[in-house]
């Protein structure tokens, strides 16, 4: 018997479409292991009993995972996950979640709000990620930065 | 990626539909192809001709001018009266049936007919079976009327305002079977609403009418992708003179900013913000403008209508 494991919650406020909702909390679940190889994601029915979305989304947002090699159709049963997203280091109890933990407290120790928090997180991961080398993956490809 | 999937069969045609009641004409050379499989909203406001649309597919009104075909049959043939279910915005049920009795009617009448998919959507509702459909609530009632019209089992489903008189968790509901009833038999459905909220997320296509006429029709995707919005700083009285060699749909002043729902007919290139519409902009930019030039996608148009609209090269 298969089990639903996740079900997707469409925010159809949020100005992002619901075909790249339903993608990012899919690889939400993977890298969290909510989800992991083998797991059947819901039929595009199910999606469509619970949240109201025309099924041709959902198929849309599957081809996408698909194309990422995430996920793979198999016919007549459905859609299963291939590969996790999830990796040592990204689990609550990696020792970089423990330093970064540990900043946070210093960081609301020194009085600042969420707001400043998050604006800080955000601008020093500008400041490593954006640059153009992903040195998250490992990967050796530098996109050109000039014009 | 379009080609495959949706330059499909027909599921309905009309070519040059006119309606002419005494008081003036509800639809006026209106023409459009809705592919198979899609679900399809029909938007405009009270008076475009929505309805008399759905009539007319439904072979309860004859067109003045022009025709439709549904599955490349005429309305009134058997082939098609046994393809379509039409769900009117009164909901016509005999009154003093009970609901059991109502399903039994549709069984009776219809070869292919799914009790257990009626029954299903009867038991989700606690409606009780022996009920007499006068001592029904409106919601209940359109409930009735639903159950009646996907047991029916039907290919093409033409909805008149289906979910007008329900609450939101029901409308949720409703709107959730109705799609994941479309995901597993393929069913083409028509919808006619004017609450645009309500399609965003439900609809994969679109036909909007006003003035009797089409407006816009075609892939939701593909509309969206070929308008871009535009908000950047006023120029003199209105509009920056370099956004003129673009198809302007709608704009607006306020203060020292303009907002302009735009067709690009090449890069967008100054210090404005672009952005993509959302359903409910792109929706109600041309409703608010008669004026603006219609659109109708080539997966929308029918044979030889490209020529008359001047719009041959919309890309997918």
């Amino acid at each position: 018997m298969v089990v639903v494991i996740v079900e997707y919650r469409i925010d159809r406020r949020s100005g992002v479409p619901a075909f790249q909702q339903i993608v990012q909390q899919t690889k939400q679940a993977l890298r969290l292991g909510v989800l992991v190889p083998g797991d059947r994601l819901p039929t595009a029915k199910e999606v469509a009993e619970t949240t109201a979305v025309n099924p041709n989304t959902t198929l849309k947002a599957y081809r996408e995972l698909e194309r990422e090699g995430l996920v793979e159709p198999r016919p007549g049963q459905g859609t299963f996950v291939r590969r996790t997203l999830g990796r040592p280091e990204t689990g609550t109890d990696s020792p970089l979640y423990a330093e970064l933990a540990a900043w946070m407290s210093k960081a609301a120790g020194a009085g600042l709000e969420q707001e400043d928090v998050a604006a800080l997180v955000a601008s020093a991961m500008e400041k490593q990620y954006a640059a153009g080398t992903t040195a998250a993956t490992g990967s050796t490809t530098t996109r050109s930065t000039g014009e | 990626m379009s080609d495959g999937m949706y330059a499909g069969k027909p599921a309905l045609e009309a070519y040059g539909l006119g309606m002419r009641y005494r008081r003036g004409w509800a639809l006026r050379d209106c023409s459009f192809r809705l592919p198979a499989g899609r679900i399809c909203g029909l938007v405009g406001p009270n008076g475009a001709g929505k309805t008399t649309l759905l009539n007319i597919a439904a072979h309860v009104l004859e067109p003045t001018n022009g025709s439709i075909s549904l599955f490349g049959e005429a309305p009134g043939s058997a082939e098609s009266g046994r393809r379509t279910a039409f769900l009117a915005q009164e909901k016509p049920l005999f009154r003093r049936f009970t609901v059991a009795e109502t399903l039994r009617l549709g069984r009776e009448l219809n070869p292919g007919w799914d009790q257990r998919a009626a029954e299903d959507i009867i038991r989700a509702g606690n409606v009780p079976f022996e009920a007499k459909i006068s001592t029904l609530s409106g919601g209940q009632r359109t409930r009735v009327a639903i159950a009646l019209a996907f047991g029916k089992r039907p290919e093409l489903l033409l909805l008149d305002e289906p979910m007008s008189d329900l609450d939101p968790v029901v409308r949720h509901e409703i709107m959730g079977i109705l799609l994941a009833e479309a995901a597993e038999h393929g069913t083409t459905v028509l919808m006619s609403t004017h609450v645009l909220a309500e399609l965003e997320n439900v609809c994969d296509y679109l036909v909007v009418v006003s003035g009797g006429g089409v407006r816009l029709a075609g892939d939701v995707d593909e509309l969206m992708s070929v308008h871009t919005m535009v908000t950047g700083v006023r120029e003199g009285d209105g509009l920056p003179v370099a956004l003129g060699h673009h198809t302007l749909v709608e704009s607006r002043i306020s203060g020292r900013q303009f907002t302009a729902l735009i067709r690009p007919e090449g890069p967008v290139t100054g210090p404005w913000e672009t952005d993509t519409p959302n359903m409910e902009e792109l929706l109600l930019a041309y409703l608010r403008s008669p004026d603006a030039p219609p659109l109708v996608t080539p997966t929308a148009q029918v044979h030889g209508q490209g020529q008359a609209f001047g719009i041959g090269t919309v890309a997918a």
